[in-house]
């Protein structure tokens, strides 16, 4: 039977991670994936986690986002108590709680996301935003409730949203539970489109499958960083599919630009002023 | 059973007794017809036999053992259900994007006693048909065309009965050059506020965001031996297992299977298949999906279409809140 049983490709896993964004080691200096530079991280982390020679971005935590993109001491997190419960049981190689508790005992956080209010340029605004560092990003049960709280949130007090996306997926370990999540968050994200409210979309390095097809793809205004990959289908799979090489640049930021799928591409350097000039323009 | 249903041609490793039992028996009742005796009380016991052997085989099925059922050859498909219940189908195409996707059926039609809009994926029956549909995997253009019709649909008042059998939204070039993530995320936002009754059926494979595309809705039910799911097993055991050797454990893990996701609240009905699932008898696979929608429909029409859309919301806005504590 030639069927396409890999199609649904809803993990970043399956698919090549660009070799350019590992996660960054520690120490006082590190090299640039990108130029290859020595740099010193105190340096990069004060250039909002950027490459001082060649603007490479680097992967930040959420926690790090925040701290960067918000006015300072601003964020007032909300929901961060919600834990995942395996109501699957689910068990590979590994059992999902214990995965979990090895995830939760690695970032401080109970799950793959972070969200609250806080202002830009001293306006407010609701804000969610994903974290890599936790199981790949991948959205299950807890993320797809946080994101839909602030969504309801934001429609309620009438704020400008803006979910800062960073995900392999949805998450295996919950299955269709996960997937049903996608339908939850773009169900929230209807009424709040209703309502009239602002949807800042910022898709970041990596962000794929169902996260993309989902809140990431329905923003009033979608921006993406420079060189995110960011698609619905891994590479991997999609090359082992039609068994050919992918062109040069595929599923880049600029790659979905050109297909006019994005708005612009914000260094990262230039999204506090993005973000408050869009919500000055839309009166929000 | 009245008439000795012929066996299929293709067999399932679990399926292979049963298919013996069911020659044997086609194989005594044409000698009884050809030769003119009479072998009654043989026939007889082997149907009983073979009805035995049909319900153990049935009541035992793993998951990864439903996923071969929902994947095998002669498992009716959208067309088929569109020939045997949709009454004067009426096909319709254009996107009005970028080009017709045979992988997306759309049109109207009549359901029981309703004028519906049917949305469905079809695999192809043939390797002709199966390559023109992608074996069920869906582009962009199919889901925006999925779309287009409903909200025609909408705007004419007739509810959409949507048919999930797809491996997943089709991952090539083309596709993501075409913003299949796009496509499917706009139509949850959209089948979440279309004001006009939905009810979605899992009839074979409902593989992750590719089935989800036409999945949103008041009403989700399942097929008996359909699975649904975030991703395929095969893809699953090649990543958490690293290898794709262990399908079955990650079908079982997966949770995957019609009456699993009853459980778990993610359906709301499963639709009963015939004794050793609707490969073997098409029909009553089809009765027991046309009775469904009939029903459903009737439960659905009576509601105000801003009830219907805020209680479908309101459905959609539980899905997961268990899996989470505070
Ligand atoms: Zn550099």
């Amino acid at each position: 039977m030639a069927t396409l049983h890999n199609a649904p490709a809803s993990s970043w896993e399956t698919s090549t991670t660009p070799r350019k964004n590992v996660d960054v080691p520690e120490g006082l200096w590190l090299k640039c994936p990108e130029c290859a530079a020595m740099i010193y991280r105190k340096i990069m982390e004060e250039q909002e986690h950027t490459c001082p020679e060649c603007r490479h971005h680097f992967r930040v935590t959420a926690q790090q986002r925040i701290t960067c993109l918000v006015d300072p001491g601003s964020f007032e997190e909300m929901d961060a108590n919600l834990a995942p419960s395996d109501p699957l049981k689910f068990t590979d190689k590994k059992a999902y709680t214990k995965r979990l508790a090895d995830e939760q005992k690695k970032t401080g956080s109970k799950d793959g996301l972070r969200a609250g209010r806080a202002f830009i340029k001293g306006r407010p605004l609701m804000i969610a935003v994903m974290d890599f560092a936790f199981m790949a990003g991948s959205m299950g049960a807890v993320v797809g409730e946080k994101i839909t709280r602030a969504v309801e949130r934001a429609t309620r007090e009438n704020l400008p949203l803006m979910i800062i996306s960073c995900s392999g997926g949805a998450r295996m370990q919950e299955s269709t539970l996960s997937l049903m999540q996608m339908a939850k968050t773009s169900a929230a994200l209807a009424r709040f489109h209703d309502a009239g409210g602002l949807f800042i979309s910022l898709l970041s390095d990596p962000t794929y499958g169902g996260v993309t097809a989902s809140f990431a793809m329905l923003g009033d205004v979608i921006f993406a960083e420079p060189k995110a990959m960011i698609g619905f289908a891994g590479p991997r799979v999609i090359a082992n599919t039609i068994r050919a090489e992918l062109p040069a640049g595929f599923q880049t930021a600029e790659f979905l630009q050109e297909k006019g799928f994005i708005d612009k591409i914000v260094p990262r350097n230039e999204l506090r002023s993005q973000i408050a000039r869009v919500i000055d323009y839309c009166n929000k | 059973m009245a008439k000795t249903p012929s066996p299929p041609a293709f067999s399932l490793e679990f399926e292979k007794p049963i298919l013996q039992l069911e020659k044997e028996l086609a194989n005594l009742v044409n000698l009884q017809e050809t030769k003119d005796v009479d072998y009654a009380a043989e026939i007889n016991g082997l149907r009983t036999h073979l009805t035995a052997l049909l319900k153990k085989t049935y009541q035992n099925l793993s998951a990864w053992e439903t996923v071969q059922v929902a994947r095998h050859p002669a498992r009716p498909q959208t067309r088929d259900y569109i020939d045997m219940i949709v009454k004067d189908f009426d096909e319709v195409h254009g996107d009005r994007t970028y080009g017709d996707d045979k992988t997306m059926v759309t049109g109207m039609g009549r359901i029981g006693g309703h004028k519906v809009m049917v949305v469905g994926h079809h695999k192809g029956r043939d390797t002709r048909e199966k390559i023109a549909c992608n074996f069920g995997c869906a582009h962009p253009e199919g889901y925006r065309k999925a779309l287009a019709k409903m909200q025609f649909a909408e705007k004419f008042g007739l509810p959409v009965v949507t048919f999930i059998d797809t491996p997943g939204a089709y991952p090539g070039i083309g596709s993501e050059e075409r913003g299949v993530a796009e496509a499917i995320a706009v139509n949850l936002r959209e089948m979440a506020r279309l004001k006009t009754p939905i009810v979605c059926l899992v009839i074979g494979e409902g593989g992750s965001g590719g089935a989800l595309g036409i999945g949103v809705g008041d009403r989700l039910a399942m097929l008996q031996y359909a699975w649904y799911s975030v991703i395929s097993p095969e893809g699953c055991s090649g990543i958490l297992w690293k290898g794709g050797a262990n399908a079955a454990d990650a079908a079982e893990a997966l949770k995957l299977t019609s009456k699993s996701l009853k459980e778990l609240g993610v359906i709301d009905e499963i639709l009963e298949e015939p004794l050793g699932a609707a490969h073997r008898n098409p029909r009553a696979a089809g009765d027991s999906i046309e009775k469904y929608v009939d029903k459903t429909l009737r439960e659905l029409k009576r509601l105000p279409l801003d009830k219907l859309v805020d209680e479908r919301y309101e459905k959609l806005r539980k899905l997961g809140t268990d899996a989470v504590t505070a």
